[in-house]
């Protein structure tokens, strides 16, 4: 416990981002940026650039440590045992913290909703050139009436949650780090 | 009711049959095993016979038949009311129909000529089904669990086999059994035959209750790879006990543990080149398509043989097979071919299974072999439900240590639980000397009730308790789209996120190029690695689609009256705006050229003047197009979102075969990632590196770019109401293709960061449809 804690002293808001993201800073020095080859396999991910933008806030252009650990900070597995005490804030890797990240890959704007047109950006990005843009746009209007409530063409996160409720979150958006 | 009637006349001439022969020979023969006398009756004939009864002729071959029809006719008769099977699994329902066909033998023989001979079982009934699962296996689940599989399997039995023997034998010394001379080695002997797990059990109890497909694979995984150390087990107890307690030192001992590792992966390794065998010869059969698929099973029959005789482990030898050849058959062969092998493995191996278990039901009906001993029955059964919770326990305790997601306590009770026993262990049991073992009938009679225990009691008790401990359930298959789509779009961020953080994740062992430059190379045909970079094919396929949905759709109204008809064609046209105008005179002809014999009167009728039809069906067209349109969401989703790197899904069962195609889009991703970098370069938007030169790839690119230049400057026609037609505008990017093929070009040449300027203006892209403002 010692060294971690000297560690954390020397990190910038390392107990901060320590009860943040219930993970020891010193875990994340093990991380390294592989450039050459993340460039090429990033780009074979169709929504690859969409990862590396949820990385950086803003209008910033630029990514320091404590954002970059924030961010993967979502993909810890899910523990279920927390307790769930009030004052603590809702830890990185919870389920609803993981579905608001992804459903910020799709809301490139931020205004808090899918609308169509980011909805058929995701959806062409994702789909083969296989696929016309009629059919397109015709997927993309019955998954917005599929999740859409309130008839305002576009979809709120609640909306987004509750589709996917039926999703296996934790299998699917946990990374194994090294802990 | 028909069938009742029908399978009982046939159990009654069944029951002829078998007294008529038992009256002729007093051997009693078993199905498919050595052959009875069949000589020629010789006795002086004074005229000319007519007709003659031969039944010594036929007789082996014929009650094989026989007993085949027999036993699906069981399964006929089950599988006629559907609700039975949904409480009762089919296996313990055939195991019910064995002991009444065998009730009926027993009555009319008083002995019991039909039994589940060992050899018949391990030659003729196992191998098919094993051959079976491996080529059907999901091999990215299976390697991905390699590691949990391979320790519950090897680690697991052994536990199972040491702890039962080893009780078993205390309880002895305790006097719970009275008085049977079975010794140590003989209990640790018997322990390891009833250790394993069945993977026909399994697969019979568990297809019908839809676990979650991680727990699945775990349980099948290694029922399937703990065969290999079932063998071994076995086969070093059975030569300690013919040695004697006294001969055994520390060097068998350490020559059976390295027996062990020969067994299991010489086993493995030789079914691993069989496989590859296979793959080779399907790169050559393009000329005699007709009998392509009957490789498979000669081949994975002869590995099957060929590990037996090396004593090696058979079943493993055949999974492997069956596992290593199935990315190359199904790229390498035709279409058809690899519909038959599909379809035909199904039959066998659904076939055995059911013949298996309806003999396992006649072989019980059989007083010679009977033997109670209470205790020994009972500590049996207790001991290896305990032991086999004990271990699962133990087991999953370690492995979630180093789990990504943790198998829950509720999977794990259902692993312990599913550890079914199944005809192998009776196989083995049968197969035991009994010179040397004295109690082997006590020994087969237990093993007989464990089975049954397992398979009926377990498996008749295991959706209720899958469905009250609310396990997991496989997905369903009908997910809606935004799940399809939010699922595609996990699995890709998972595959990003693994990239960035630098770790080893699953995706590291699936490192393509050793599997691409050295196996595909030598193993798919050349074609069928050109597919593997597959635009221009999917895009064949699509038109063949769209043309077939044009033609569907043209059969809704009543057989293609649309084309005969004038004014429908008028409205149909008048329906989806006229950008259709021009692509239909296309499709026009080229279904008049292909179809020869219909130009006539298709074009004869274009030019009748029919009155329109009636608004009524155009309505109902409508309306079945819009569920269509679903239906077509749902569809298109499936088949063209990419596969990331990382998971298919699969779907186990007996009955349905699916397909999972692999495709090879990195290409196509990374000429779209290229694009929307130079338009980012240019909007000045994101903060990421600069385009790199596409230099790398270009080798790649003379065909496929044909497909980026169509997306790129397809004009987007507002105004269209209903943008499901399939039909036209696949048309209309063919032609649209061949005037830009200058600006393919431009951008293969100037791939230097430098040249980007000059690009951007050529590449511009369209602007983003605006279609929401005119909706509906």
């Amino acid at each position: 416990m010692g060294s971690s804690r000297s560690s954390l002293r020397r990190v910038p808001d390392g107990q901060q981002l320590l009860q943040e993201t219930g993970c020891e800073p010193e875990r994340w020095f093990c991380l390294g940026l592989r450039s050459e080859d993340l460039e090429a396999e990033l780009s074979e991910n169709p929504i690859g650039d969409r990862i590396v933008g949820a990385f950086f806030q803003p209008g910033q252009e630029t990514v320091d440590f404590p954002s970059f650990v924030r961010v993967l900070a979502h993909f810890r597995p899910t523990e279920k045992n927390r307790t769930r005490d009030g004052v603590q804030p809702e830890p990185a890797n919870s389920r609803n913290r993981k579905l608001k990240f992804a459903f910020q890959l799709y809301d490139q704007d931020r205004d808090g909703k899918i609308s169509r047109t980011e909805l058929l950006q995701v959806l062409r990005e994702m789909l083969g050139l296989q696929v016309t843009e009629e059919q397109l746009q015709s997927i993309a209007e019955r998954a917005i009436q599929e999740a859409d409530l309130d008839r305002d063409d576009a979809i709120c996160f609640d909306k987004f949650r509750k589709s996917l409720e039926k999703v296996d979150i934790d299998h699917k958006m946990s990374v194994r780090f090294l802990e | 009711m028909a069938e009742r009637w029908r399978s009982a006349l046939l159990l009654c001439l069944l029951m002829a049959a078998s007294s008529l022969a038992n009256s002729e020979t007093p051997v009693s023969s078993s199905t498919g095993n050595e052959t009875t006398g069949t000589g020629h009756e010789t006795a002086a004939i004074t005229t000319l016979p007519i007709v003659t009864w031969k039944w010594h002729h036929v007789e082996v071959p014929y009650l094989v038949a026989l007993w085949v029809l027999v036993s699906w006719l069981c399964k006929l008769v089950i599988e006629a009311n559907h609700n039975v099977t949904n409480y009762i699994p089919e296996s313990a329902l055939l195991i019910c129909f064995g002991f009444i066909l065998g009730g009926m033998i027993w009555g009319a023989d008083k002995v019991q000529t039909f039994k589940l001979t060992p050899t018949t079982f391990f030659f003729y009934l196992l191998p098919q089904i094993i051959l079976d699962t491996g080529y059907s296996m999901p091999n990215k689940l299976f390697f991905t669990n390699l590691g949990a599989i391979l320790i519950h399997a090897i680690i697991g039995t052994c536990w199972n086999a040491a702890t039962l023997g080893l009780s078993l034998w205390g309880c002895h010394q305790g006097g719970a059994m009275g008085n049977i001379e079975i010794g140590l080695l003989q209990y640790l002997l018997y322990g390891s035959l009833m250790a394993a797990v069945d993977p026909v059990a399994v697969i019979a109890v568990f297809e019908q209750v839809h676990v979650n497909e991680v727990l699945f694979i775990l349980v099948f995984g290694e029922s399937l790879l703990n065969d290999g150390v079932t063998v071994v087990l076995f086969n070093v107890f059975d030569a300690f006990v013919s040695l004697g307690g006294g001969a055994i030192d520390a060097k068998e001992i350490v020559k059976g543990i390295v027996s062990f590792f020969v067994v299991a992966f010489g086993g493995s390794l030789l079914g691993t080149v069989f496989g590859l065998l296979i793959s080779l010869l399907s790169r050559c059969t393009k000329n005699i398509q007709i009998i392509e698929p009957g490789f498979i099973f000669v081949l994975g029959y002869l590995a099957y043989l060929t590990a037996e005789m090396l004593s090696l482990s058979s079943i493993l030898s055949i999974v492997f097979c069956g596992v290593c050849c199935q990315k190359y058959m199904n790229s390498n062969m035709d279409e058809n071919s690899i519909q038959t092998v599909r379809y035909a493995m199904k039959v066998f191996a659904n076939g055995s299974e059911t013949i298996i278990f309806v003999f396992l039901g006649i072989s019980a009906i059989d007083k010679t072999i009977w033997v109670w001993n209470t205790g020994f029955i009972l500590l049996t059964l207790f001991f290896i439900l305990i032991y086999r919770f004990i271990g699962v326990f133990i087991l999953t305790w370690f492995l979630n240590r180093s789990r990504l997601v943790p198998i829950s306590f509720v999977e794990q009770i259902i692993m312990g639980y599913g550890g079914l026993r199944g005809a192998v262990a009776y196989g083995l049991a049968v197969n035991l000397n009994e010179t040397k073992i004295k109690e082997k009938n006590l020994m087969v009679c237990t093993t007989l009730i464990v089975v049954y225990f397992t398979v009926i009691l377990q498996g008749v008790t295991m959706k209720p308790l899958v469905q009250w401990l609310n396990v997991k359930r496989a997905a369903t298959v009908d997910l809606t789209l935004v799940e399809k789509v939010q699922n595609k779009v996990f699995e890709h961020m998972l595959v990003a996120i693994e990239d960035i953080s630098g770790q080893i994740g699953d995706n590291y062992w699936r490192n393509k190029n050793f599997e691409e430059k050295w196996m595909s190379r030598l193993l798919l045909k050349p074609s069928a690695r050109k597919k593997q970079d597959r635009l221009f094919n999917v895009f064949h396929q699509l038109n063949l689609q769209d043309a077939m949905e044009y033609v569907k759709e043209g059969e809704h109204r009543g057989s293609l009256e649309f084309i005969r008809n004038e004014s429908a064609f008028v409205d149909f046209k008048k329906k989806f705006g006229e950008d259709y105008e021009e692509a239909m005179p296309d499709i026009m002809a080229v279904m008049a050229d292909d179809q020869g014999s219909l130009n006539d009167p298709v074009s004869a009728c274009r030019r009748d003047p029919v009155p329109s039809v009636s608004l009524e069906m155009h309505e109902q067209n409508m309306r079945g197009l819009r569920e269509a349109e679903g239906i077509n969401s749902h569809y298109l989703l499936d088949q063209h979102l990419y596969k990331s790197r990382k998971q298919h899904r699969y779907r186990f069962s007996r009955s349905h075969l699916d397909i999972n195609q692999d495709e090879n889009e990195v290409q196509e991703i990374f000429q779209r990632t290229m694009r929307s970098r130079l338009e980012s370069f240019k909007s000045g938007k994101m903060g990421v590196a600069p385009p790199k030169t596409i230099t790398k790839h270009t080798k790649r690119e003379p065909q496929p770019k044909v497909q980026p230049s169509a997306r790129f400057n397809r004009k987007h026609k507002s105004g269209i109401e209903n943008p499901v037609n399939p039909v036209a505008p696949s048309e209309r990017a063919q032609v649209r293709t061949p005037g830009h093929l200058h600006r393919l070009a431009s951008l293969r040449t100037s791939a230097q960061p430098g040249d980007t300027v000059r690009d951007r203006n050529l590449l511009t892209p369209p602007p983003p449809p605006h279609r929401d403002d005119d909706h509906l």
